[in-house]
Order: C-alpha cells, then sequence, then structure tokens
C-alpha cells in the first residue's frame, strides 16, 4: 500500500493523542509518555477538546441543531436504491443509540427506504478527530457510511470538496471496512483507500470505533486503538489533467480545477454524513437472503479539535 | 406395505458424570464449593496429519469399506490426507461411501464455532451429507449439510448450531456420498477440525423450513417436526444452512393441553382444539411454525372383514399390501394435491390436502385383478362435504407392457351420487370393475370434476377383492 503503517501506542487507546513531527513530513510514534521529550522544531499535535459530541442520550428524533437530513430517491449519484427519509421507521433516537433503519418497502417509487444524516450548515470543522462508534448491519447490498465532505461543495463541487470516508462497508464484507480519501484526480475508483480487517471478528456483532486524526498534510485511520493507515500529500496521483473536464466550463472555472488537479484537498473545514444506503454501484443489490429491516447503530459521535501544542 | 411412524425417545443420560463431594454440615442443600464437574477434553483436532488420539473410524454398514485411507502422496499440508474412494454405481462391495469418525469418551466443543477442513475432489462431486454429531447412539446433536467439491484444495465450514450444546460430543465427524453419475470418485479431506473462527453469526434457525403450517389433527397423533435448521453468515458474507438435530432446538406449544414437543420434536396431540408450535435454537426464534387444529378423538375406518385369500390390497392395516410406487405422484404442473399419511393407535391413513386429483399407482408389478369383481375404499370427509362436490374415481389398467402409457393402456371411470358423501364419518365407496383387461392394474386416479370443491379427505383400505 501506500503508505507505512504504524501501530498506535496502546496505552493512549482512544484518548487521542497522536505525536508527529510533520515538518519532517516523517511519522514518529513515541513509545511510552515517558521517553517522549518534544524537539522544538516539531508540531505536536493533540486531540484532547472536544468540538461536537452527541451521545444519542435523549430518545425521539436527533438533535436538531446537530443533524439535517438529505431526502430522497434519486440514486446520490451512486445508483443506490433506497429512498431516504427523516420518518421515524427510518431515523430515530433510542436506548441511547442512534438508529437507521434500511426497510424494505415500496416507497416514492423506491424498493427500500432508510436514512441520511449530515451536519451540513450546523457543525463543519478543518482538522481534529472525528470518530462514532458504531454496529454495522449486515447482508449483500447493504452500505452503511460515517464519511466527511468538504464544506465549499456547493461552490466548487465534488471531488473539488474533497471527500473523507472515515468508515464505509460493504454488508456482505462482514470483517471489512474501507478507510478513502476521494478528491480531484482520485475520486471514485481512482480514490485512495485501504480496508482494515477484523480477525476473527466481525463489525455487525458489536460496536467498534472509527476515527480519523486529521491535521496539516496528513489523515490516520483507526478502528477502534489500531492506526492502520495514514495517507499525505505524497501519496496523491501525478496523472494528466484530462480537458474533457473544461467542456461547458468558463475560463477562470478550467483554470481553477487545473489548480486544484491531484491537489490535496482536505485543508478546509468539513461536514459529517452519517448513513445507510441500500444497494448501488459500490455493492451491489440486496439479494434474496439480505434480511430487512436493517440496523446501524450509532452509539456516540464526538468530534475533538486539533490542538496545536507548539503553535 | 404401510409404513410405519417411527417413534423414539432419547433417554435421560446425564450430561455430566461429575465428582460431586457433598458435606453433610447442616441442612445446607446447596452443592458445597468443593463440587467439580467433570470435564472432557476440549481438542478440537481430528486429523491434522494423523488421527488426535482416541478417534475411531466406522464405516456405516451397507457402505463401501475400504472407502477410507490415509493418503501421504497427496495432502493439503503437512504429511498426509484423508482420502474417501466413492464407488461406482452398483459396486458389489457396497455402492457408496460413508462412515462416522468418533472418539469413545467424548469431547468439550463448547468453545469452537465450526468444523472446518480443507477439501478437493477428482471431480466437482457434491457430498451428499456432510457433518458431525453422529456417533451411533442418539446422534443427538447431528448436524449434516451437502457440500459441492471443486477440483482445486478449499476451506469449508460447518458451523455449530449452538456449541453450548456440545459439552461431551463424540460424533467429530461424518459423512456419506454415493457415486456421481454413476462413476465413482476420490475426494480428499485434511486439516479436519473444530476451530472457533469468531466470524460466524447472525443465526437464522428454522423449523419446517422455515414456513408457517397449519394442519388439521386429531388426538393420538404423533407428527414429527422437520426441515430442523440452522443458517449463520460466514465471513465471506455467505449464509450457510445445515440441518440440526431437534436436540439443538427448544420447542414450544401455545397450548400443551392440546399437544406438547418432546425434545425429539415428535409433536404428540392430546386434545381438542387449537395449538401453535414453535420453537428457539439458542435463544433466537425459529422461523417457522406449525398451527394444529385438534378435532379431538378421530374415528378409525371401519375394519375390513373380508377374507384374506379373496382380497388385494393396496392400502390397508388388516392386509398384507401389494408393492406400492407413490400415493401422491405430484403431477406437474397441475396438481396441486399435497398429501400425508399418519398413524392413530397404529391405524395408518392418508390424508390428501389442497386436493384436485392424485393417483395411487402399484405398477411395480402391475396387479393381476382377473379374479377381483369389486374395488373398495373407505373415505373420511372433515367438516362438511362441498355442495357441488363431483368426485371421479378412475382405475387404469398398464395393458401388457406394464406401463404408463404405450397406447395399451385402459381405463374405468366410476361416478358416485352426491347422496354417498356424509362428513365426519367414514364412508364406503364400493364398485364394481367393469373394465375388459384387469391383468394389469396400476393405478388409481381420484379427482375433481366440474368445479367440484372437495378439498381435505382421508382415505384407507384402499382393496380389490372377490364377491
Amino acid at each position: 500500500m501506500k503508505t507505512k503503517i504504524f501501530k498506535q501506542n496502546p496505552i493512549y487507546k482512544r484518548q487521542n493523542v497522536l505525536f508527529g513531527i510533520l515538518s519532517l513530513t516523517l511519522l514518529v510514534l513515541f513509545s511510552g509518555v515517558s521517553s517522549c521529550t518534544t524537539d522544538e522544531t516539531q508540531t505536536v499535535v493533540n486531540f484532547k477538546t472536544i468540538t461536537m459530541q452527541d451521545e444519542f442520550d435523549e430518545d425521539g428524533a436527533p438533535n436538531s441543531s446537530i443533524w439535517t437530513y438529505d431526502i430522497g430517491g434519486n440514486g446520490w449519484g451512486n445508483n443506490e436504491l433506497q429512498y431516504y427519509t427523516d420518518r421515524s421507521q427510518n431515523v430515530t433516537v433510542q436506548n441511547g443509540y442512534l438508529i437507521i433503519t434500511a426497510e424494505k418497502e415500496n416507497f416514492e417509487g423506491a424498493s427500500y427506504t432508510s436514512a441520511r444524516l449530515l451536519t451540513k450548515g450546523l457543525f463543519e470543522q478543518k482538522y481534529g478527530r472525528f470518530e462514532a462508534r458504531i454496529k454495522l448491519p449486515w447482508g449483500q447490498g447493504l452500505w452503511p457510511a460515517f464519511w466527511l465532505l468538504g464544506s465549499d461543495i456547493d461552490e466548487v463541487d465534488w471531488p473539488y470538496c474533497g471527500e473523507i470516508d472515515i468508515m464505509e462497508n460493504r454488508g456482505q464484507e462482514p470483517t471489512l471496512i474501507n478507510g478513502t480519501i476521494h478528491g480531484p484526480g482520485y475520486s471514485g475508483g481512482e480514490s485512495i483507500t485501504k480496508p482494515y480487517r477484523l480477525m476473527n471478528d466481525r463489525f455487525d456483532t458489536d460496536f467498534h470505533i472509527f476515527g480519523i486524526e486529521w491535521g496539516p498534510e496528513y489523515i490516520n485511520f483507526y478502528v477502534d486503538d489500531v492506526l492502520y493507515n495514514q495517507i499525505t500529500p505524497k501519496d496523491l496521483p501525478t496523472s494528466a489533467f484530462p480537458e474533457y473536464i473544461c467542456d461547458g466550463l468558463s475560463v477562470s472555472e478550467c483554470s481553477d480545477r487545473k489548480q486544484r488537479w491531484n491537489k490535496w484537498s482536505f485543508d478546509q473545514p468539513f461536514f459529517i454524513i452519517i448513513n445507510l444506503a441500500v444497494g448501488g454501484n459500490y455493492v451491489g443489490s440486496p439479494n434474496a437472503e439480505t434480511v430487512f429491516p436493517q440496523t446501524m447503530l450509532v452509539d456516540y459521535v464526538r468530534v475533538y479539535q486539533a490542538d496545536f501544542i507548539n503553535n | 406395505m404401510k409404513m410405519k411412524n417411527i417413534k423414539f425417545m432419547y433417554s435421560k443420560t446425564a450430561f455430566l458424570l461429575g465428582l460431586v463431594f457433598i458435606t453433610m454440615v447442616s441442612c445446607e442443600r446447596d452443592p458445597s464449593n468443593q463440587l467439580e464437574f467433570a470435564t472432557y477434553p476440549s481438542n478440537g483436532e481430528i486429523f491434522i496429519d494423523g488421527f488426535s488420539g482416541g478417534l475411531d473410524y466406522y464405516p456405516f454398514g451397507d457402505s463401501y469399506f475400504e472407502a477410507f485411507s490415509v493418503d501421504s502422496q497427496t495432502f493439503f499440508k503437512g504429511s498426509s490426507s484423508m482420502r474417501f474412494d466413492v464407488p461406482n454405481v452398483g459396486d458389489p462391495n457396497g455402492a457408496y461411501a460413508g462412515a462416522i469418525f468418533r472418539v469413545d469418551s467424548g469431547r468439550d466443543l463448547s468453545g469452537f464455532d465450526a468444523l472446518t477442513f480443507w477439501a478437493k475432489g477428482t471431480r466437482g462431486g457434491l457430498i451428499n451429507e456432510i457433518g458431525f454429531g453422529q456417533d451411533f447412539f442418539e446422534n443427538k446433536y447431528q448436524v449434516s449439510m451437502s457440500l459441492q467439491l471443486t477440483t482445486n484444495w478449499r476451506k469449508y465450514t460447518i458451523p455449530i448450531p449452538d456449541p453450548a450444546k456440545l459439552i461431551q460430543e463424540r460424533g467429530m465427524f461424518w459423512y456419506a456420498e454415493g457415486p456421481e453419475n454413476g462413476e465413482g470418485y476420490t475426494f480428499w479431506i485434511d486439516e479436519l477440525q473444530f476451530e472457533k473462527l469468531g466470524t460466524i453469526a447472525q443465526p437464522q434457525p428454522a423449523i419446517l423450513f422455515g414456513e408457517d403450517k397449519s394442519e388439521i389433527a386429531f388426538t393420538g397423533v404423533d407428527i414429527q417436526l422437520s426441515g430442523l435448521t440452522q443458517t449463520f453468515n460466514l465471513e465471506s458474507g455467505n449464509n450457510v444452512t445445515v440441518f440440526a438435530a431437534p436436540s439443538y432446538f427448544n420447542f414450544k406449544s401455545s397450548n400443551e393441553d392440546i399437544a406438547f414437543v418432546n425434545e425429539a420434536g415428535i409433536v404428540s396431540v392430546v386434545g381438542e382444539g387449537t395449538t401453535k408450535i414453535t420453537a428457539s435454537l439458542g435463544g433466537v426464534l425459529a422461523k417457522g411454525s406449525l398451527e394444529l387444529t385438534s378435532r379431538g378423538g378421530f374415528d378409525l375406518a371401519p375394519v375390513p372383514t373380508r377374507d384374506p385369500s379373496k382380497v388385494i390390497s393396496i392400502y390397508s392395516d388388516t392386509y398384507t399390501n401389494v408393492p406400492v410406487d407413490f400415493f401422491n405422484g405430484f403431477w406437474e404442473p397441475f396438481q396441486t394435491t399435497q398429501s400425508s399419511e399418519f398413524a392413530i393407535g397404529g391405524n395408518n391413513m392418508i390424508n390428501y390436502t389442497n386436493f384436485n386429483f392424485v393417483g395411487n399407482q402399484f405398477a411395480n408389478p402391475t396387479v393381476d385383478a382377473t379374479q377381483k369383481s369389486n374395488v373398495h375404499i373407505n373415505m373420511y370427509i372433515p367438516n362438511s362435504v362441498p355442495a357441488n362436490i363431483d368426485f371421479l374415481i378412475t382405475l387404469v389398467d398398464f395393458g401388457d407392457d406394464q406401463a404408463d402409457g404405450g397406447g395399451d393402456d385402459t381405463r374405468q371411470q366410476v361416478f358416485f351420487d352426491k347422496a354417498l358423501f356424509v362428513a365426519d364419518t367414514w364412508i364406503t365407496l364400493e364398485f364394481p370393475i367393469t373394465m375388459a383387461n384387469k391383468n394389469n392394474m396400476g393405478l388409481i386416479i381420484y379427482e375433481n370434476i366440474n368445479g367440484s370443491s372437495l378439498s381435505n379427505f382421508y382415505l384407507d383400505n384402499i382393496y380389490f377383492y372377490e364377491d
């Protein structure tokens, strides 16, 4: 794969503490707190200050000061089969969990319903630790995801806004999740991605914590206390700009896109999306063995800011 | 010949043979803290490069005894594998391969979740049955499935329906496989062991293959619940379904005064009314149910009194019956009739439901009814006789070719007066055989005609007789 993998020091577990020497674009993990002497030239990042947190402790509809919804059944660019609603049978908070339920039902011309929550316009942040504790659904054709989109999507369009998929899963791969970034020149099938496999365990039988720690010029991907991937600008492709992209665009729009091509698109605020899709290009359609309804349970979503200690 | 209802009960064997020390100090009745239950070895290995300790091999009595060998030429890993030579069709030494592999003292398999192994065949044979839990004793926790081989080594997983049950299991492995398209072949199994995979999840147990069924029953009837399965989702994302012995399930009857279920999955009807039979496995409710409506005591058909020497019997408990090919031909695509055979107090009868037409064939050999002048049939219609009843019986003589069709068949149709049919009692249908050729009788067909809506009835005592 594209980057070296570092195992997070188990002492820190989910304490979201990561020491790095970013000025050298070389990540060094110290094996213990006592052995860590901070060099004056390094930038040390702490993820200790919570900036947003939803523990889903209040039954009913999700907190409307944090979450809004995408509604509809247009396939969402992936030929997804579900119609997203904000009805309580598709999205509700009960007993301390956000419950997103995919139902098999005919609704507004779709064969399935589900829900997609987002914090767009309500909570957006640049850098930090984004994490959620989730128990996934299972079965062919289910596609749960916890991901971020650049807040400038409405101005610059996708994938120029950047996309960070903290976790997405194919229901037919119960032991695998993928962490991925999309941006100009590296989106869709050319995205930069890495799977993480649970050994002797599955993602649909218990909760797991999916997180990223994101700072200038790096994104670290975690499952539980395991750092399984780091993506930096060094991982970006160097492909030529396809001129057809400028078809129908103004000169300034065209030059803007050229400038962004193959560039790091992760230095602006992002918002959070949590959804459970049914079918679509990524996962394929459900089959006769897929059991409905399926639920995605979210225990909490927490976001920490990136505290730059030496800045 | 009628099939006999097979009844079996599990003896009450104790699971745990423990050394129990009871210290009589006071009126304390709880086991003392010195109590230790005996535990059995938790070794999961069966065959890695040789048999693990205490394992024996017992072929099925009518199988090819030489089918199994240890092969040190072909193996997946290590130095040897288990080799199985499936014989050709008609092999005088045994027409199929099959055996159990048993440990005599039992093992504690409760810490595992699957039997796994690597296998390949000289052809992509479909092993008819493969699993574990068969021990030639009670087969209490027997598991089986069919398994499609490939000609390359592949790993296979047979999940344990509920590991908590297997604290003293003797049946480590069993299989039964016949020829493929008449031809024998060879397959190998290696690295055979119980494993804790941790990736076997989402149990979906079922009874009656997951169907919700309704049946009419009568006091004294025993019904064996079938279609008992457990399905798991594997790491591959694929579901695997195994047949699981009744003892893995907890059965429940909503009204035990009407029927109860024992741990062998046999429903015993004991009263009149309606009850619903459901089950769970490992705490998960099984898909499928049986709603039984018991009408209480059932009148048995009158016992025939004719001289056996003057009777050729197709179906009765009184006479020796001729060989019957089937009591329901399931003729596609138009036949809807379902059938079941059951016994009350040792008296067998056939029940046809969702009836439109059905046949009883007895052509191997055909029946020479030259000396017989009449046909006798007892019939019971429960509840009520439909007003539009129009019931036709057709006798078919298969002619010299003694086979259905072939241009030499002859038929006799028998129509009945509506007034003959009375509900909730055994009626007797007797009629003369008037057809010219009756020396190769092979088939009796029953059918609704002219829109008749007769749906449910019982038959007994079907025979030809000499008046």
